[in-house]
């Protein structure tokens, strides 16, 4: 409730001088020390966190498997394939290519085999193009018996040196700079002519992952509310010697690490683990018919679910704790039945810790990886298991970061959201 | 149950108990019953039990023995939000998440009134504590004496016919306290609501109530009107505890007659006293004396007023009154109170004077 | 000469122990393996020369061993891989060369060229054992009708139970043809064709239900031992283990098998290099590899360790001889790795292969 002046003079000091300058002026000292104090922390942000992100948003479109080769003992960087690319430059897209070009690939070849660089980039062409990793290899090792013409010394040796995608995703690969593999990471490719398709659909997957890692995060988090809200009420409404003791069974999980936690779900759930078990051993299953509760999504929603459910409790908890009782008391003397007064006067207020609580499952739910690698067999799998996969099995980055990429937006898109339905300043982590 | 319906109180306690652990008794066998658009306040210090009973009368908390009674019918077994009893509290509760209307308008949509016939009494409501043009406002841009309004102003919405404050004003400065106080008296009697009422404040409580209880260690100590309590305190706690008192302590002498007896202050004086709450010779006793009841001037002392040797220890100036401290009887806490009128002398500490005061103003209690 | 160089050998390398330890850091497969190995290299090499051998693990030492010569940050010198993935490392120049004159000779004078078996001495790479994957079962599961084929292994009707197969394209398509009657020298040809793809994938499709995938090579034993699966693949070094030291009522079938090199290399900027090639030269030599097999049945890759297979290292009944993957009875119906296959195709089937498990 400020008043604002209604006058437009410019205010000023005792001496003249404007008011606002003189502020400025006094504040100056006090704002620069302030600044001094935050910048340890800014950098460290920067250097950890910004700068990451950058890179891997900078490796999502960049890839020199078929541009530059650096050594990696010396870092000198030598450009490869460099007559191909000029013979490229010169010749637009669905060129046939003719001896020239042929000649200018034998040259290239011949400098991969001399830096020892063909493995690498026949797997560049090899993320656009199956099965074209070999002809590089092969050619490398056998460029200097070639004789001219060389287009059919090329296709003496395989004559998959005439198919017109190679070509194609070779004149892709010699740019350093492509999209190539958001496209991929959406389930997309390119044809022989450069035009984008859809991948044959039996090599649809990441499309796929993105939706079940979305409906499979929603339904955690849906979970874990469930779960956490009555126990945070609990904590939030019990004296603070017994709550702090439940508080510390909620913050048990966090003490432990995440793989022991994990394993010690697959002994529960495992078909001869304890929880099959022990319904065997009361007569509810037959020993024929033990559920399988791991190795499939079932596995993946409880563990995580387990695993997440103190990072709702936590803002659930601090959102609760000051709400005074007095509030639900106030609406059942005005008349309100113990459910009205918990649907419209405590529900709605403990509604920034719901957010805050969801938004925070939500979000680490979506970059989990280890437990559903664990304990997700095939169908719980999620879109970071498969990032994972391409990071440290299938080496290839920009795949990876391409993905990578495509969930940053897709969450930041959904806070967006979040932010437009809800308000982020409903928000209240404690 | 008849006779109980019968009885002309509206709210009445029959023998309450309440013990939260079952092992101390936080409410020691309660019987209180008011009449109808009576103003009763439950006045105490924390932890005498008050708060407990308008709990147990909101049903917020059950009785763990005894009955109690509204309008002639047990509510033990009746849920909070059935009884119709309107609540203000010390924080206002209002609900934050609502505007000023929806907080009014929330007993109202709960006992499913229409739209229009809400308005209305929004309205009427909001009115009644001239804050008509803050329907649209949130609670948390209102200063707290303005929440407070709009929190009496929802628990009378619904017209209940008992309204239940538990320290409303406790958390407002004196200034807004005491417009409120009357505020609160006024909408009471307008009404014709019966009230309950709990504090700790004395000031508070004998300004505003038909008639006081006063609380201590789980009982009723004393219940009278305002005038009864502050002159003819019926023990040494409500005395000490209502107004400000001066304690002499000694031992009975003699009984006499017109319900006069007869003391030996500790220091050797013997003075008259009334017997309120000692009976025979040899028990102990301490004495009351109201500030304002003290003469310090001679010549104004009415016959029959005994007389006592005192040493002025200090002068305090307050305005409208002077409050004089004394060595009486080898106490140095007597304290006297004078108008601040143009033939009173301003006494320098040192002095030596006589003091005195009428038998019948000094009330001999227990000890 | 030999003797002198040997005498300075040890006054230098024991000088430059004192002065700074030296050591070298090899990276394995882990459990029964990694042990193997440090039994019959590590802690010999470190008696004979003083330099310490630090023994790290992982699912598959490639992986790491590529990622830590692309970010320029090698910790390890040597890392145990498999053959298409030697092959390709090389190839990609993530690798430093290995001079072939370093490997000794046999005992009896044969040169180290021709006492290596096919395949184990390549630019960047030395062979060490040859080992396969194959089918285990628990014969507690099938006491009265053993399974006996890679067709059984498909065959949930007749051989009811979970089964374990590792989550990698590469063996299981092959399997798969083979558990379909395809004759293991026409598995590859066959598999290059997007039809016997098809074929495959439909396959493993028919059982999908019933499989429970691992990872890591110490996974399946302990998925047998857990009664989570009825039968499983697994490399046959770890499960004999399982047989021979634990006990365990586990059976082995010894058709449709895979059978592949695992090769040292030394990643291209490995911080201790010179002692890696050290290293290499030792455990290759006839002795070690020899005496590695008496710990897992693993082949040498060298005939003339074959020769000296003894029994199990604290077993004299068990004759390892008998259950090498290069003992002629097992080799009825097997299968060699094609590294090239698998370089050209390994990014290409393990998307679909992907694709198939997420559906």
């Amino acid at each position: 409730m400020s008043e604002t002046s209604a006058s437009d003079e410019i205010l000023t000091t005792a001496d003249g001088k404007p008011l606002k300058e003189a502020l400025a002026k006094a504040q100056f000292f006090a704002k620069r020390r302030a600044f001094i104090l935050v910048l340890p922390l800014l950098a460290f942000i920067l250097l950890t966190f910004v700068m990451p992100i950058g890179q891997m948003l900078h490796r999502s479109v960049k890839n020199e498997g078929f541009t530059v080769h650096t050594d990696v003992t010396t870092g000198v960087r030598t450009p490869i394939m460099t007559e191909l690319s000029i013979w490229f430059d010169q010749n637009p897209s669905g060129t046939v290519p003719d001896e020239a070009a042929y000649t200018a690939l034998r040259n290239d070849i011949g400098a991969l085999d001399e830096l020892r660089s063909a493995g690498s980039a026949g797997t560049r062409i090899n993320y656009l193009r199956a099965g074209s990793r070999s002809l590089f290899t092969k050619a490398a090792r056998k460029w200097d018996k070639m004789e001219a013409p060389y287009q059919d010394a090329f296709y003496d040796l395989d004559d998959e040196w005439a198919d017109a995608t190679l070509w194609a995703a070779m004149r892709q690969a010699s740019s350093s700079y492509t999209f190539d593999f958001y496209l991929a990471a959406m389930d997309y490719t390119r044809d022989g002519d450069g035009s984008v398709t859809k991948v044959n659909e039996n090599r649809q997957v990441y499309i796929k992952l993105f939706v079940r890692t979305l409906f499979l995060s929603l339904l955690i988090t849906f979970m874990t509310f469930i779960l956490a809200y009555p126990i945070a009420h609990l904590l939030a409404t019990l004296p603070l010697r017994h709550s702090n003791i439940l508080m510390i069974l909620v913050l048990l999980p966090f003490w432990t690490s995440l793989l022991v936690r994990t394993t010690s779900w697959m002994v529960l759930l495992q078909s001869q683990g304890v929880v099959n078990d022990a319904m065997v051993g009361v007569g509810i299953l037959a020993d024929e018919s033990r559920l399988q509760m791991m190795y499939n999504q079932t596995g993946t929603v409880i563990a995580m679910t387990h695993i997440l459910l103190p990072f709702m409790v936590l803002p659930l908890y601090s959102v609760m704790r000051p709400i005074n009782p007095s509030y639900v008391r106030a609406a059942r003397s005005l008349g309100a039945t113990s459910w009205t007064a918990f649907r419209r006067i405590y529900f709605p207020q403990t509604v920034p810790g719901i957010g805050a609580g969801a938004l925070l499952v939500f979000i680490l739910a979506v970059g989990y990886y280890i437990t559903p690698a664990l304990v997700g067999g095939a169908d719980g799998q999620l879109i970071s298991n498969l990032i994972a996969f391409h990071m440290q099995k299938s080496l290839n980055w920009s795949l990876a970061a391409a993905l990578a990429s495509l969930l940053l937006g897709g969450i930041l898109l959904l806070y967006w959201l979040y932010d437009r339905l809800v308000g982020i300043d409903n928000l209240k982590l404690g | 149950m008849t006779d109980l319906a019968n009885d002309q109180s509206f709210v009445k306690f029959d023998r309450v108990q309440k013990s939260y652990d079952g092992e101390v008794l936080v409410v020691k066998d309660l019987n209180l019953s008011l009449p109808k658009g009576e103003f009763l306040t439950m006045l105490g210090p924390s932890g005498s039990g008050k708060t407990t009973c308008l709990m147990m009368l909101a049903g917020f908390e059950t009785a763990t023995h005894g009955e109690i009674l509204l309008d002639g019918s047990p509510i033990n077994n009746i849920p909070p939000h059935k009884r119709g009893i309107g609540m203000v509290f010390q924080n206002y509760a209002l609900f934050p998440h609502m505007t000023v209307g929806e907080n009014l308008s929330f007993p109202l949509e709960v006992r499913g009134m229409d739209k229009s016939v809400r308005e209305e009494k929004i309205k009427r409501a909001l009115d009644m504590v001239q804050m008509g043009d803050f329907i649209n406002r949130r609670p948390a841009q209102l200063s707290g004496g303005q929440q407070q309004r709009i929190a009496l102003s929802r628990a009378l919405v619904f017209e209940p016919e008992l309204v239940l404050m538990d320290e409303p004003l406790g958390a407002l400065d004196k200034q807004l306290r005491e417009q409120l106080q009357f505020e609160i008296t006024r909408l009471a009697h307008d009404l014709g609501i019966t009230t309950v009422y709990v504090t700790h404040d004395q000031t508070e409580a004998l300004t505003m109530s038909d008639r006081v209880a006063v609380f201590e260690d789980g009982r009723i100590q004393q219940l009278a009107p305002p005038d009864k309590l502050y002159e003819e305190p019926e023990n040494s706690f409500v005395a000490q505890f209502i107004g400000e008192n001066n304690t002499l302590e000694g031992v009975v002498t003699a009984i006499k007659d017109n319900n006069l007896c007869e003391i030996k202050l500790d220091d050797g004086e013997i003075i008259d006293a009334n017997a309120v709450n000692v009976s025979k010779v040899g028990e102990r006793s301490r004495v009351s004396i109201r500030p304002e009841r003290v003469e310090m001037n001679k010549d104004r002392l009415q016959p029959g007023a005994h007389t006592l040797k005192a040493e002025v220890m200090e002068f305090i100036y307050m305005g409208d009154m002077f409050r004089t401290r004394l060595r009486v009887a080898g106490k140095d806490d007597f304290v006297v109170k004078t108008r601040n009128a143009p033939d009173q002398q301003r006494l320098e500490p040192g002095t030596q004077i006589d003091i005195g005061w009428l038998p019948e103003d000094c009330r001999a209690l227990d000890a | 000469m030999k003797l002198r160089t040997a005498l300075m050998a040890t006054v230098f390398t024991s000088a430059a122990f004192a002065a700074n330890a030296q050591e070298v850091t090899v990276m394995s497969w882990g459990g029964a393996y990694t042990k193997s190995q440090v039994e019959a290299y590590h802690k010999p090499f470190t008696a004979q020369t003083g330099i310490k051998v630090n023994s790290v693990d992982a699912d598959n030492p490639a992986a790491p061993l590529k990622a830590q010569v692309e970010a320029g940050n090698v910790s390890i010198d040597v890392a145990d891989v498999e053959f298409s993935d030697a092959i390709r490392l090389c190839d990609e120049g993530l690798l430093e060369e290995i001079d072939p004159s370093i490997l000794t000779d046999a005992p009896d004078g044969t040169s180290a060229a021709d006492d290596f078996i096919d395949g184990a001495i390549n630019d960047c790479s030395v062979g060490n054992i040859v080992w396969t994957t194959l089918i285990a079962y628990d014969t507690n599961v099938f006491s009265d009708n053993a399974p006996s084929t890679m067709a059984d292994f498909f065959d949930t009707e007749t051989y009811p139970g979970k089964r374990g197969m590792r989550k990698s394209p590469k063996a299981m398509l092959e399997m798969a043809l083979m558990g379909d009657g395809v004759p293991a020298s026409e598995v590859y040809d066959l598999l290059e064709t997007e039809e016997g793809i098809d074929q495959a994938f439909a396959k493993l499709d028919s059982i999908k239900d019933d499989i429970v995938w691992w990872e890591a090579g110490a996974q399946p034993p302990q998925l047998l031992a857990d009664g989570e699966v009825a039968m499983t693949i697994v490399w046959n070094g770890r499960i004999f283990n399982a047989i021979a030291s634990e006990g365990q009522p586990f059976a082995l079938i010894w058709d449709g098998q895979i059978y592949d090199l695992d090769l040292f290399v030394v990643p291209k900027g490995a911080p201790n290099k010179d002692e890696a090639m050290e290293f290499i030269k030792f455990a290759t030599s006839t002795g070690p590899l020899a005496e590695q097999a008496s710990w897992i049945p693993y082949g040498p890759a060298r005939v003339s360790s074959i020769a000296r297979v003894g029994t199990f290292h604290n077993d004299d009944s068990i004759d390892m001889g008998e259950h090498m993957p290069t003992a002629p009875a097992n080799l009825t119906n097997a299968l060699q790795n094609d590294f090239e296959f698998w370089a050209d195709m390994d990014s290409e089937l393990s998307e679909r292969f992907n694709a198939w498990l997420a559906n």
